[in-house]
């Protein structure tokens, strides 16, 4: 099973450059406030 | 503060070109499978001509179905929301219409070579090397377009329909480039670059990510926005939305393994598969509740708006059809479950239930916007597409769900003696009234998907090309 040699490493990078997407989300506030963003797409279009 | 507006409309000229070619390409593509299903139930249907033969016309149908229509509706989705939610236009408009006649392109390429008998022969990536780097070439001029839109948002937070999107793109240039590694011998000959079990991983590795980014992640992104559109209420919990997004992409890569299980793939990487697949259970029924309980007070709204109706009822078929996922990667279920019409069934309900009411919903929305109209041409018509696209699954469905455990245990039943008690042909023979009930559902969900085409024809030609401007920003949003 030697392709295991490249989709494991795979996966590691993807969840890594994922935890890199969640940090970069909360570190740049997208998170906050969240209360209005969910009725705000609904006031224009 | 109001933000100064230059005067600036949408692009949507691409949206309005996908959204009315993902119809054009969802009736090829349904007329095809009701052919193919018509083959299975009278053998007669493949004429003796090879191009027409059943082998050939199978990966035409799959294709044609999940990236014709189901990429143009992705294509048109996710342009017209990315534009809406980050209040401007698209970064690239010229690239943006590439993306269209490109895709197009590898539509095209694909309706001409799968008949032919050209063919990689890997599931849901059949179609040859040249072919394969016209989609990396889109595919990459997609994700410069929605990641660039991303980059010149004029509003400071990301709506979550707009991360799904992005985690579809990116996954699924990841999974194609990975999958699609081939050395060419001719124009139209390639080889894997992987060889047997290494390439089976591979291959559903890709195949399954396909489901799970492709059909899943790309049509939640649309759920999130045509759901609370339709219904003027906000999704039901918009932090249990950024929950699922994150819980579903940290979990999904590895569920591929479930397509192999009693194969010669190691008997560990087979139970991760199983695993991984269980837990997806969690972040595929929280989302389903969080669109489903958007309705909570409204409900009323379901028996008024058709449209809404295909938006909420196509949730509730992925709630089936990710709770029967997770049942039949358990390894004593596949035993009975795998190589039968079960999985046929099983794969229906995802894309019949699932994929195709959810992209009808949000086009039956998009429409009559993108043509300057109130409604759609005839709001009955919808109400008639409605009813006979859902007892067309629910036949279709139904039929395969029994024929399928039929088979499998029929193909397990043994005599004391240890021999089996029916031969292979047998099981055929008593599938065969399954396979017509399936044909008539099929021709069910087909019709209505010509009067889909009809209504939107109608809306169309009544209605002109509009250009919308983007309004001024508003109440308590912050800007960048």
């Amino acid at each position: 099973m030697d392709i295991l040699f490249l989709l494991i490493p795979l996966s590691v990078a993807l969840v890594l450059a994922i935890l890199g997407g969640l940090w970069w989300a909360i570190q740049g506030g997208q998170f906050e406030a969240l209360e209005h963003e969910g009725e705000r797409i609904l006031e224009h279009d | 503060m109001q933000y100064p507006i230059e005067n600036q409309h949408y692009t949507d000229d691409v949206v309005r070109h996908f959204a009315i070619m993902a119809v054009v390409w969802g009736v090829v593509g349904m007329l095809v499978g009701l052919l193919i299903a018509s083959q299975l139930a009278w053998p007669e249907l493949n004429f003796g001509v090879p191009w027409l033969s059943f082998g050939r016309l199978r990966p035409l149908h799959t294709n044609a179905v999940i990236f014709a229509f189901g990429g143009c509706t992705l294509f048109a989705c996710s342009y017209y929301v990315v534009q809406r939610t980050c209040q401007t236009r698209l970064f690239a408009p010229r690239l943006a219409a590439f993306t269209f006649w490109g895709w197009q392109a590898v539509i095209l390429a694909a309706a001409i070579t799968l008949p032919l008998g050209i063919t990689t022969g890997k599931e849901y990536a059949e179609l040859e090397w040249p072919i394969d780097l016209l989609i990396a070439v889109v595919w990459v001029c997609y994700a410069i377009v929605f990641f660039g839109t991303l980059g010149i948002r004029r509003v400071r937070h990301i709506y979550v329909a707009n991360w799904f999107f992005g985690a579809f793109i990116l996954a699924v240039a990841i999974l194609h480039i990975v999958n699609s590694a081939e050395i060419p011998a001719s124009l139209w000959k390639s080889y894997s670059a992987y060889a047997g079990v290494q390439d089976a991983m591979v291959q559903w590795w890709y195949g399954h990510n396909a489901v799970g980014f492709f059909l899943t992640a790309g049509f939640l992104g649309i759920m999130y926005y045509f759901i609370p559109k339709q219904a003027e209420r906000p999704v039901y919990s918009y932090r249990l939305s950024i929950v699922h997004f994150w819980a579903l992409i940290f979990t999904y890569m590895w569920a591929g393994p479930h397509h192999l299980h009693y194969t010669a793939l190691p008997d560990w990487t087979q139970s991760l598969g199983m695993v991984f697949s269980l837990i997806l259970l969690a972040p595929s029924w929280g989302g389903m509740i969080n669109g489903i309980m958007t309705l909570s007070g409204a409900w009323h709204k379901l028996r008024d708006d058709p449209v809404l109706r295909f938006l909420i009822v196509s949730l509730s078929f992925y709630g089936m059809s990710t709770f029967e996922g997770p049942m039949m990667a358990i390894k004593t279920v596949n035993a009975l479950s795998h190589y039968t019409d079960w999985t046929i069934g099983h794969v229906h309900s995802g894309a019949l239930g699932w994929v195709g009411l959810v992209s009808m919903g949000s086009i039956y929305f998009l429409i009559p916007k993108l043509f300057g109209q109130k409604t759609m041409h005839s709001v009955p018509a919808i109400e008639l597409h409605f009813w006979s696209a859902t007892i067309g699954i629910v036949l279709y469905i139904a039929a395969m769900w029994i024929a399928g455990v039929m088979q499998g245990l029929m193909w397990r039943a043994m005599n004391d003696d240890g021999t089996l008690t029916y031969t292979f042909v047998e099981g055929v023979k008593a599938t065969y009234p399954y396979y017509v009930i399936r044909v008539i559902g099929g021709a069910l969900y087909l019709f209505g998907m010509l009067v889909m085409l009809w209504n939107v024809i109608m809306t169309a030609t009544q209605g002109k090309a509009t250009t919308i401007a983007i309004p001024g920003l508003k109440s308590g949003a912050q800007y960048v």
